[in-house]
């Protein structure tokens, strides 16, 4: 692995690798939360938080990494805060890497999650009710259960999604090795140096088969909510 | 005990009843708001106001008291099953249990019997038939400590064979449990097998209540009820079984017997229908018929359009319904306490 990756690589891939996984842990709950009251509930501006949501798929990457500069940077309105308050600092930090590629797999991550909960009879919740259950017990016990591997489908797809972002991420926190230089903004470096086609191309490899198996996972993960729901 | 009163604007409901224990049917044609009647007792639709109580006081627009459904041990078994479909068919009926007060829950091995539902407490839900989800879905809401069951309909989805299983299955309910239930039904036979206390609704609004066999033989609500399905429920007294196979029957309006093999002792309820029963001015010699029963009449009602006339009849005490023709009305000269013979053409034990 050593001799066909070289150690920059490595680390790229491995920085990668844990800002995909906090991005997906950290926006998970999130994610259920909007995904549900998008789904179940009518409130004011039902509309507006659905395009805020999915405001990231469709701005292009740059912009969105250049707001997050804006209201995260060190000089950011809630940037500053965070800094001074909270001792977090996130621009040009493998944190603001985390936050970039929250934002932009989020999206993904609420898409799977509604509809999963779409897929849910609400009469079912209503059963439970009449059975004793409170509203959080309703969810925990009927609507949590059926839903979860529409869920898991959800974090999968945001993953994969997360160890591909590229236009918000240089953006934000730019490309410095060992602190913010993911996977694709080693391939742009590789490319930009004589001789490192090779490594990039390679590195491209990495990246297709982790989105090639996410994608075979979050599929797996529908099929069996669909199922699920059914009872079978 | 159970009392409901309650208004509300969309769907357009204005409902007030009350009734004892046993089995309370409210029963009217689609749309006649018998759903939403159960729904808000189970607390599903708040309506504008009323007052509804079972057991205890479950909501009060007069003091804002509104118990959410989860609080009201209300259980509800709706039209389809519901069941939970991640979850076993022990699973399922265990449900309801964890949310209740322990000494609320009945005896879970003895329901698990009376519903016949040993066999299917390791499967999961979906191989079940339609029959034995319903049963399933019974048995989980009494499981959940409920001190009035609401029946929505239970049986209306499923065929002839399932469907007088499931009413043999509640009728061992009511005998043996004492859960008080309400029961929408729009089948006249469901109404007079299980129900003893009635509640007829039309458009939102109820048009007679009271107990089932005051309705069953109440000459106004004949053409509600259809000609056809109209007819009187008498109590009855199985008391032998005579040599020709026939059973013989003790009723208030005199000994009527029956093709039938009846338990003897055995209490039960025999519905007449009114298109069942001729007329005869002097007691018919050289009959097959073997029910002839001496009547009077009460009361004629002729039907709006049409030739039909629904006689209300009082036989020993016990009031009949018969459906005769105008024709015959003028021919016999019918009228309010003239004395006829009532011959029962054919009886069928609603109990």
């Amino acid at each position: 692995m050593t001799n066909w990756l070289p150690p920059e690589a490595l680390v790229a891939l491995a920085l990668s690798l844990k800002v995909s996984v906090w991005a997906t842990v950290l926006s998970l709950p999130f994610g259920v939360a909007v995904a549900w009251a998008l789904a179940r509930r009518q409130f004011w501006g039902h509309g507006l938080l659905n395009g805020l949501v999915h405001l990231p798929l469709i701005l292009p990457p740059v912009v969105t990494g250049y707001l997050l500069l804006i209201a995260f940077g060190r000089r950011g309105v809630i940037g500053q805060w965070l800094h001074e308050v909270l001792g977090v600092t996130l621009a040009f930090r493998w944190t603001g890497a985390v936050l970039a590629a929250a934002v932009m797999a989020f999206p993904l991550m609420v898409r799977a999650i509604r509809l999963s909960f779409e897929a849910v009879d609400p009469r079912l919740e209503e059963a439970a009710a009449t059975l004793g259950a409170s509203r959080l017990a309703v969810f925990v016990t009927v609507t949590l259960p059926l839903i979860l591997p529409g869920v898991l489908a959800g974090a999968v797809l945001a993953f994969a999604k997360a160890m591909g972002e590229f236009g918000a991420t240089i953006t934000f926190v730019a490309n410095i090795p060992g602190e913010t230089q993911t996977l694709p903004t080693a391939i742009y470096t590789f490319l930009q140096v004589p001789g490192g086609d090779a490594t990039a191309l390679r590195l491209v490899l990495v990246s297709v088969a982790v989105a090639m198996a996410a994608l075979g996972l979050s599929e797996w993960f529908a099929r069996r909510v669909a199922r699920r729901v059914r009872g079978q | 005990m159970l009392r409901v009163s309650l208004r509300h604007a969309a769907p357009d409901l204005a409902v007030e009843f009350a009734a004892q224990g046993g089995i309370t049917a409210l029963f009217g044609a689609s749309g006649a708001g018998k759903t939403s009647v159960l729904r808000a007792v189970a607390g599903l639709l708040t309506p504008d106001q009323g007052r509804i109580e079972a057991g205890a006081l479950l909501f009060d627009s007069a003091t804002a008291l509104n118990l959410p459904p989860h609080q009201r041990r209300i259980g509800y078994v709706f039209q389809e099953p519901r069941l939970f479909p991640h979850l076993t068919v022990a699973q399922n009926l265990r449900y309801g249990a964890r949310f209740a007060a322990s000494d609320s829950v009945p005896d879970a091995a003895r329901l698990v019997d009376l519903l016949g539902l040993g066999p299917l407490m390791g499967r999961g839900i979906a191989g079940l038939s339609g029959g034995e989800a319903q049963r399933v879905a019974i048995g989980r809401a009494i499981l959940s400590g409920a001190r009035l069951l609401l029946l929505d309909e239970p049986m209306a989805a499923l065929d002839a064979p399932r469907r007088a299983e499931i009413m043999s299955y509640l009728e061992t309910l009511r005998d043996e449990t004492g859960l008080p239930m309400l029961l929408v039904s729009h089948a006249l036979d469901e109404v007079a097998r299980l129900a003893s206390t009635l509640v007829v609704m039309q458009a939102g609004r109820v048009l007679r209540a009271g107990p089932v066999e005051d309705l069953f033989s109440d000459q106004s609500l004949a053409a509600y009820f259809g000609a056809r399905e109209a007819g009187a429920l008498v109590p009855a007294r199985v008391t032998g079984r005579e040599a020709d196979g026939l059973t013989r029957l003790e009723t208030q309006a005199g000994p009527l017997w029956l093709a039938q093999d009846l338990p003897p002792g055995a209490m039960l309820r025999l519905r007449v229908r009114a298109g069942d029963i001729t007329l005869a001015l002097s007691r018919p010699e050289a009959l097959s018929a073997l029910n002839i029963l001496p009547a009077c009449v009460v009361s004629l009602l002729p039907d709006a359009e049409g030739p039909g006339v629904t006689v209300s009849l009082i036989c020993g005490g016990t009031p009949m319904l018969a459906r005769v023709t105008a024709r015959s009305v003028s021919g016999l000269d019918l009228a309010p306490g003239r004395a006829v013979w009532a011959v029962l053409k054919a009886l069928s034990v609603a109990v």
